[in-house]
């Protein structure tokens, strides 16, 4: 029996708990150094989570939950819920069958030029400070210790995932973000779609959520020019796709 | 604290990340899916109430003290949280210290069975398996995983020799895995 044999035969015993001794102490380090091994032992103990679930039998007693919660609310969790800023204030709604990004257009146009030169050099020093503003803009954005907030109303418990999307046609510029998004699984990712009055839609960005559930999207390359008509989320392979793949799970239309 | 609806609409993903935040009612939704699975793995491994309500409490507190030993992309809790309990459980009927650490217990399984309904039907598949097994066979998985005796344990009470043991409890499980692979 080569020395993998003899592991693979102590594998399954460990995936069940019941190796012991010199045999494990072995197994253990061997386990440091071997990663198919490592991925064989977490196969096996998804058979054995699958095992311990054919238990079954009556629900627990009630006073159980009651237990859990008071015990908790005495135990309030140890990372405090961190201080939040609002940022973006007012939010669009949901509706009760799916989740509804709303995209909201509020660039505003910049001032024309004169041709006066007072106003020439008052203009020069007001790009400065708004290029200084566009600046921190991003900067806030894209700062790695960025937090953002949802304000809610208070008695709302778990707020469902949502999206906001800033859309600048004549700046090719897009800003897009998102909290309390759901997980994905590995190997996946949200992409963000561009859906133009005319054409297919268009890729706007491949993004996970962190931690937290929150994601950003700044700029993405876009085709300049054009028109959209909506914004919409699907899922897709980490590294992203050309086309969407159905179902849409986040829409929203410009208004 | 009310007894809020559960809301179905929320992955476990979502509500560890709530409990991460200190959401309590993230945390009762939590109890409330997945409380039965706990105390049923409890009882099956203990066979006494009181002591499987203790590990039911130990098991979701030590949840919300350390919600970040489930990693929220994994898919469901519930394979998760049956392992855990088992573990604790089987301590606690060998009274020994507690063996296993919570953030060391990376669990595989197929992201096919991660929903409800095809955990249940992996799980259903499982238990056929069993029954059809061996007695002998299925004797010695259910000493190893639901009693926790060592195979060196097994060996002695069944009379049966180590390497048989190690050989029946080693093919029982491979059994097991068989039956819920995808089908090629």
């Amino acid at each position: 029996m080569s020395v993998h044999e003899q592991f693979a035969e102590d594998l399954a015993l460990y995936a069940l708990g019941c190796l012991e001794g010199d045999e494990k102490l072995s197994l253990e380090k061997h386990l440091q150094e071997c990663a198919s091994c490592r991925r064989e032992l977490e196969e096996l103990r998804g058979s054995a989570a699958l095992l311990a679930l054919t238990a079954s039998g009556p629900r627990p007693p009630a006073r159980s939950r009651t237990r859990l919660v008071d015990a908790i609310a005495k135990e309030p969790a140890t990372m405090p819920s961190r201080v939040r800023t609002p940022w973006w204030g007012v939010l669009g709604w949901v509706t009760a069958a799916a989740l509804v990004i709303a995209v909201t257009l509020v660039w505003t146009q910049n001032t024309r030029l004169k041709s006066n030169a007072q106003q020439l050099a008052l203009l020069s020093n007001q790009q400065q400070s708004e290029l200084e503003s566009a600046r921190r803009v991003v900067d806030t954005l894209t700062a790695q210790d960025a937090m953002r907030v949802s304000v809610l109303p208070v008695d709302m418990k778990i707020p469902p995932p949502e999206g906001k999307a800033i859309y600048s046609r004549e700046r090719n510029g897009l800003i897009f973000m998102a909290s309390h998004l759901q997980p994905l699984p590995a190997q996946k990712a949200y992409e963000l779609w561009l859906i133009p009055v005319q054409g297919a839609p268009i890729p706007a960005g491949v993004f996970k959520p962190d931690a937290h559930g929150s994601a950003t999207v700044v700029n993405p390359p876009l085709p300049p020019g054009v028109e959209a008509k909506a914004f919409a989320i699907t899922i897709e392979p980490e590294q992203g796709s050309k086309t969407p793949t159905m179902p849409i799970v986040m829409v929203g239309a410009g208004g | 604290m009310s007894t809020a609806a559960p809301n179905p609409n929320l992955n476990d993903g979502a509500l560890i990340l709530a409990i991460r935040s200190g959401n309590q009612d993230a945390m009762a939704e939590l109890y409330d899916r997945y409380s039965s699975v706990v105390y049923a793995v409890a009882m099956r491994v203990l066979g006494d109430t009181g002591a499987a309500e203790d590990v039911l409490q130990e098991v979701f507190m030590q949840l919300w003290r350390n919600p970040r030993a489930f990693d929220a992309g994994r898919g469901s809790l519930a394979p998760w949280l049956a392992v855990i309990t088992r573990n604790r459980a089987v301590d606690v009927l060998r009274k020994r210290r507690p063996q296993t650490e919570i953030n060391d217990t990376l669990i595989s399984i197929e992201p096919d069975l991660a929903a409800d309904a095809d955990r249940g039907k992996a799980v259903d598949k499982v238990r056929g398996v069993l029954k059809d097994m061996p007695a002998a066979q299925r004797n010695a998985i259910e000493m190893a995983y639901f009693e926790g005796y060592s195979h060196t344990e097994i060996s002695e009470k069944t009379g049966e020799p180590l390497g048989t043991i190690k050989t029946r409890i080693r093919s029982g499980l491979m059994l097991l895995r068989k039956a819920v692979e995808p089908k090629p």
